[in-house]
């Protein structure tokens, strides 16, 4: 059975649209003015935003609110992002029927980054759920019409829903397998993590094309220098080719525009060839904190 | 086995402040094995307490803590000095302490702390391997425990943050140990339980205090 396309963003997928997603980080406030503000930057150039859930294990705004008030205020189609990390699957049950209440139509699951690595490291994590598990709860909720346990829904919700992918996995072949786990199971789509390495994004989305889950691929571009020194250091699961680290660093040293000019050029090429790789259904860009650089990326990639 | 540390003596220091009889208690089973509670661990704190000027009122090591039948046996045969004592130290996990607590009815102070249900490759090298879950899944993932080892106790892994088989929690210096499972059940044929959906676990059964009882 195939599901109902809910969102504009599965719809766009269906139609055969090489689709954009955005993605926006709440903060540690309670003011939505700078969501909003992003929000508004993305709107028109990407047909959805992500808003991420506690990202690397920070509290921040529940990304609930700023999903429903994206779309409500600005007219900006939300990924909400649910991490398994913080709640069980009582408290991820009744987020949904929140978020479907507040008309919220995509939703991501993810395992989430380790309490560990948060701003409260001594937070206890929950992971009742695994992200696997959260996509068997979402496909019981909107194509079964209940919860995990199988206890009825009234009118239940209509999401299209994701999963992750991580096409640096090394080894990958694990990765693979559990893409496949959660494909079966039945997500409508899947996010990749970053890639900044070519021949490992078309490696990846060959092996997974048999699987016939629309792909959106990930890319990152930095924001400084400092930002791609730190990617490189701290995040072992990322591959960020020597050239594209050198050439970076050459711009540097020239200027903090040059340093800009240099990935617009860059993450535009990269943008080009994940256009043009069979069986890519769109692209993800992740750009928290320089908004501003998702309309020139694209443009520079339409050139 | 249950793996146990010492704690520190400060810890420790404030929990016997005004008590000046003291019975200590060590364990002759995985205390010992750990070193943590065995003959010489004993000695070392009969002679750490007397150096405070402290009365050491009598000291034994039970076979096993955990076994009520032995620990109350011992403790009746040192009734005189237990009684006459306002603490019980026991170099030994939580569960020996509890024991002993139970059955003096004394004032019980815990000297180690109790870490995991681990394996030992050799004195000093103990790891954890079960989380005691009540449903083993061993058979499933190729004798490798995700709930003890992986650090999201994931049903379903690996997550996105494994990068060369190296766990993303602890700063990818431990195995993760969906990799493991991963390989294990490759190289036994098995993949088909690797790729299979395992549903979150049913914990109603941990809820309260677990009793096994079958007499
Ligand atoms: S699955 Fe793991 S935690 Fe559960 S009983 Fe087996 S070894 Fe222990
Ligand atoms: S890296 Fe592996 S062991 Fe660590 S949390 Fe993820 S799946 Fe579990």
């Amino acid at each position: 059975m195939i599901r109902e396309a809910f969102s504009e963003l599965t719809k766009a997928i269906r139609a055969g649209t090489f689709v954009y997603t955005g993605e926006i980080e709440p903060l540690k406030t309670t003011s939505l003015e700078e969501t909003l503000e992003t929000a508004k930057i993305l709107k028109g150039h990407v047909i959805a935003a992500n808003i991420t859930d506690n990202p690397t294990a920070f509290a921040y705004m529940n990304s609930l609110i700023p999903s429903y008030f994206i779309q409500k205020e600005i007219g900006l189609e939300a990924v909400y992002q649910v991490t398994v990390r913080d709640r069980n699957r009582l408290a991820i049950t009744a987020d949904l029927l929140a978020a479907s209440a507040l008309g919220i139509k995509n939703v991501l699951a993810l395992s989430g980054d380790h309490t560990t690595v948060g701003d409260d490291p001594g937070t206890k994590p929950v992971y009742d759920l695994d992200s696997t598990a959260l996509v068997d709860l979402l496909r019981k909720m909107v194509d079964d019409g209940t919860d995990i346990k199988g206890n009825k829904i009234d009118q239940p919700p209509k999401f299209n829903f994701g999963i992750a992918g991580n096409p640096n996995a090394d080894p990958l072949d694990p990765e693979i397998l559990k893409i496949e786990r959660k494909i079966e199971l039945g997500a409508d789509f899947m996010q990749t993590q970053a890639v900044y390495d070519v021949d490992l994004m078309k490696e990846f989305v060959k092996q997974v094309s048999r699987l016939k889950v629309p792909v959106i691929v990930g890319i990152a571009p930095f924001k400084s220098r400092g930002m791609m020194d730190w990617m490189v250091k701290n995040v072992p699961g990322i591959v960020v080719p020597e050239d594209i680290q050198k050439s970076l660093l050459a711009a540097r040293e020239k200027s903090k525009e040059a340093f800009l000019d240099e990935n617009l050029k860059i993450f535009g090429d990269l943008i080009k060839e994940i256009r043009n790789t069979p069986n890519v259904s769109g692209l993800h860009i992740m750009t928290i904190g320089f908004e501003w650089i998702v309309p020139k990326l694209i443009e520079k990639a339409n050139q | 086995m249950i793996i146990t540390i010492q704690k520190p003596d400060e810890e420790i220091n404030k929990m016997i402040e005004g008590r000046d009889r003291i019975f200590i208690i060590g364990c002759g089973t995985c205390a010992t094995e750990c070193q943590t509670g065995g003959e010489e661990q004993v000695k070392d704190l009969k002679n750490k307490l007397e150096s405070l000027g402290k009365k050491v009122t009598g000291q034994l090591i039970v076979e096993s803590v955990c076994d009520q039948r032995l620990t109350r046996r011992d403790l009746r045969r040192n009734k005189e000095t237990v009684n006459d004592s306002n603490a019980i130290m026991v170099l030994s996990c939580g569960t020996a302490t509890q024991t002993v607590s139970e059955i003096s009815k004394k004032i019980t102070i815990p000297c180690c702390d109790t870490e995991f249900i681990g394996t030992t490759e050799r004195i000093g090298k103990f790891y954890e391997r079960c989380r005691a879950c009540g449903e083993c899944i061993l058979y499933d993932t190729g004798g490798i425990c995700p709930i003890a080892r992986c650090g999201k106790t994931l049903l379903n892994g690996p997550c996105g943050g494994q990068a060369k088989g190296k766990c993303e929690v602890g700063g990818w210096e431990k195995e993760c140990a969906w990799i493991q499972i991963y390989e294990r059940l490759r190289d036994e044929g098995r993949l088909d339980l690797f790729k299979k959906y395992r549903p979150p676990k049913d914990h109603s059964e941990m809820a309260s205090q677990r009793e096994v009882i079958f007499r």
